[in-house]
């Protein structure tokens, strides 16, 4: 079953054509990367599957957890959430001021079980749904083993916590797709390894499809079921990892062409 | 976390505090232990109290900087004042008139100025209260135009000084502690989680599905609808309404008091909402000094005091009585609490030192 589907989808900005006719179908529980040097439109097209911008042509094609399928193309953001993607940030866009605790808590706030004037009134209704979503917050909390650091601040986690929150918040969600842009910007070896199995142990644990963009070409390596190369907004390889660590397409978009000098 | 227990001894305690306070304020005013100038003051600055509040609720939580309130009030006041004098409504429906109909104004420049942030909506609201109260100016017939609309009947008139400004402080201050309750239990709410997420960062709040126009709109409604209530009560008190009274200047005045109280503290702001008041009749001995000795006062404090009194903390008299049958009080643990604190302090100096 295709949890995403997107059909030549294409974004212009004034003349300028970031992407041209992007294909990608993700099968349920895959997990792919999305890979290619600077500005070659990874993010503006992580920025079109979640509905920060419009496409100018083309349709994306989105399905939840219940299997029910949308076109989601012009969606807003939030809208794309409550259908089942949500994404992580490359520069940490946590609630800094909040706790972690509470981080997590606003992702559920479109599934709250009140309204506002059973919230100011402070009926019984209030009191056993604030419980279940502390309650379900703290699981999620716990699966990062950043439970115990609930209550302070999010600013005040080390670097690699905040990154670790930043999941927890999209997975609070309750996606069926997490993608998931430089997840490991920043990050020391040691960290990154961690993160490794941090994503494929969320994936297996949650049932999610993951899409991810990374610079890290040993996390990419390593997770990556299939990989898919951009160059100047176009796909250019696809496939899995050592085949596309052969493609002489993208050792050329990487490294550069190969120049005979003539003494 | 949440149970039932607490949930009793959340609303015992704050109850009977509140219920407390009242009765001894009645009780100084009635017995003249302060005077009936200190009374009158007290009720104006509970209107403060209610007006700055549902500032904050834009400003300090939802983190759009509105500099519209004195417009917001000027309808509520007008609705509400006119609701009396020409269709004998009683106060509390002319009040609920009063936010209705400035709720429904703050609908209708809260929808189309949601693109807007930071400066942008600061200027357009500026200018939708000019333009409210150029409106009233102009509107002579129904509002008295610049001369004024007099003969607003005041809350009771029972022939008793002592008794009429009691009624008069008790109507501001039963309403102000509702304002309180509202405004608390929706910031402390799912809901009010979302509209918090949107001050801290929007972008990320609607990629966790936060719908923010909605929110941002829900929040803007309401606070209008509480500053028109403030505003119908302002009219009460006063009597007398004059556009004069509405202008920018005041809109000023409510975001210096959510500046000072912390942006984002429902106690702070009731604190310096109470403290401009005084300190404004208390300055006026300067005559026209005292505004260069409150601008002063302002400069100082956010030097020293960048994020207010209160910051974005709050004074939690439920907090501090379940800290005190903890034990936290105790005088073995303040001692550590202090030599933590000592601690830090002796940290941070190091590290200034490198």
């Amino acid at each position: 079953m295709a949890v995403l589907e997107v059909k030549n989808i294409s974004i212009e900005f004034g003349g300028l054509k970031a992407v041209s006719n992007f294909n990608l179908k993700l099968e349920s529980g895959e997990l792919v990367g999305l890979i290619g040097p600077n500005g070659a439109g990874k993010t503006t097209i992580f920025n079109m599957l979640t509905g920060v911008y419009k496409p100018t042509t083309g349709d994306i094609f989105l399905s939840n957890r219940e299997n029910l399928t949308k076109r989601v193309n012009g969606f807003k953001p939030y809208q794309i959430t409550q259908n089942g993607a949500a994404r992580t940030f490359q520069n940490i866009r946590l609630f800094k001021d909040l706790s972690v605790l509470d981080n997590v808590l606003i992702s559920l706030n479109f599934n709250v079980k009140y309204n506002s004037l059973q919230a100011i009134l402070r009926t019984t209704a209030f009191y056993k749904e604030e419980e279940k979503l502390v309650e379900k917050a703290m699981a999620i909390l716990k699966i990062f083993n950043i439970d115990t650091k609930a209550n302070e601040l999010a600013k005040n986690l080390p670097y690699g916590e905040q990154r670790k929150l930043e999941i927890a918040r999209a997975l609070a969600t309750g996606p069926n797709l997490l993608l998931l842009d430089e997840p490991a910007a920043g990050m020391n070896p040691q960290e990154t390894e961690d993160l490794m199995k941090l994503i494929r142990f969320i994936r297996d644990e949650f049932k999610l499809t993951i899409l991810l963009i990374e610079h890290d070409m040993k996390l990419v390596m390593g997770i990556c079921e299939r990989i898919i190369v951009l160059d100047y907004g176009q796909m250019i390889a696809e496939g899995p990892p050592e085949e596309i660590s052969k493609n002489p397409k993208v050792i050329k978009v990487y490294l550069g062409e190969e120049v005979e000098f003539d003494a | 976390m949440i149970n039932l227990k607490n949930r009793a001894f959340n609303i015992l305690t704050l109850t009977l505090v509140s219920t407390v306070i009242f009765v001894i304020l009645l009780i100084l005013q009635y017995f003249k232990v302060i005077s009936e100038y200190t009374g009158l003051l007290l009720t104006l600055a509970g209107i403060y109290v209610i007006v700055s509040l549902s500032l904050n609720l834009i400003t300090g939580f939802t983190g759009q900087l509105s500099l519209g309130h004195a417009g917001f009030m000027c309808v509520g006041a007008y609705t509400t004042a006119i609701a009396i004098i020409k269709y004998g409504m009683p106060i509390p429906i002319a009040l609920i008139l009063g936010g209705i109909m400035t709720a429904l104004f703050g609908l209708a420049i809260g929808i189309p100025t949601l693109r807007l942030r930071g400066d942008y909506l600061a200027i357009t609201t500026l200018g939708f209260g000019e333009i409210i109260r150029v409106i009233i100016v102009n509107l002579d017939s129904l509002t008295g135009g610049a001369a004024g609309l007099k003969g607003i009947p005041t809350f009771s008139n029972t022939g008793d000084f002592i008794i009429d400004a009691i009624i008069r402080f008790s109507w501001v201050y039963i309403i102000m502690i509702l304002v309180i309750a509202v405004i608390h239990n929706l910031i402390n709410s799912s809901q009010g989680r979302a509209i918090i997420s949107i001050r801290e960062d929007d972008i990320a709040s609607t990629s966790m599905g936060v719908n923010v126009a909605y929110y941002k709109v829900y929040a803007f409604t309401l606070s209008a609808f509480i500053a028109g209530v403030g505003g119908g009560l302002y009219a009460i008190f006063f009597g007398y309404l004059n556009p004069a009274m509405f202008g920018w200047l005041n809109s000023v005045n409510f975001v210096v008091i959510v500046v000072l109280g912390g942006m984002g503290s429902i106690t702070g702001t009731i604190i310096a909402a109470v403290v401009f008041t005084y300190l404004q009749e208390w300055l006026r001995v300067f005559a026209d000094f005292r505004l260069v000795i409150f601008g002063l006062a302002l400069i100082i404090l956010m030097i020293f005091w960048p994020k207010g009194l209160m910051g974005n903390k709050e004074l939690s008299i439920t907090g501090f009585i379940r800290q005190l049958r903890s034990g936290e009080f105790s005088p073995r643990q303040i001692k550590t609490k202090w030599n933590e604190f000592r601690q830090k302090k002796g940290r941070k100096k190091d590290g200034r030192a490198d």
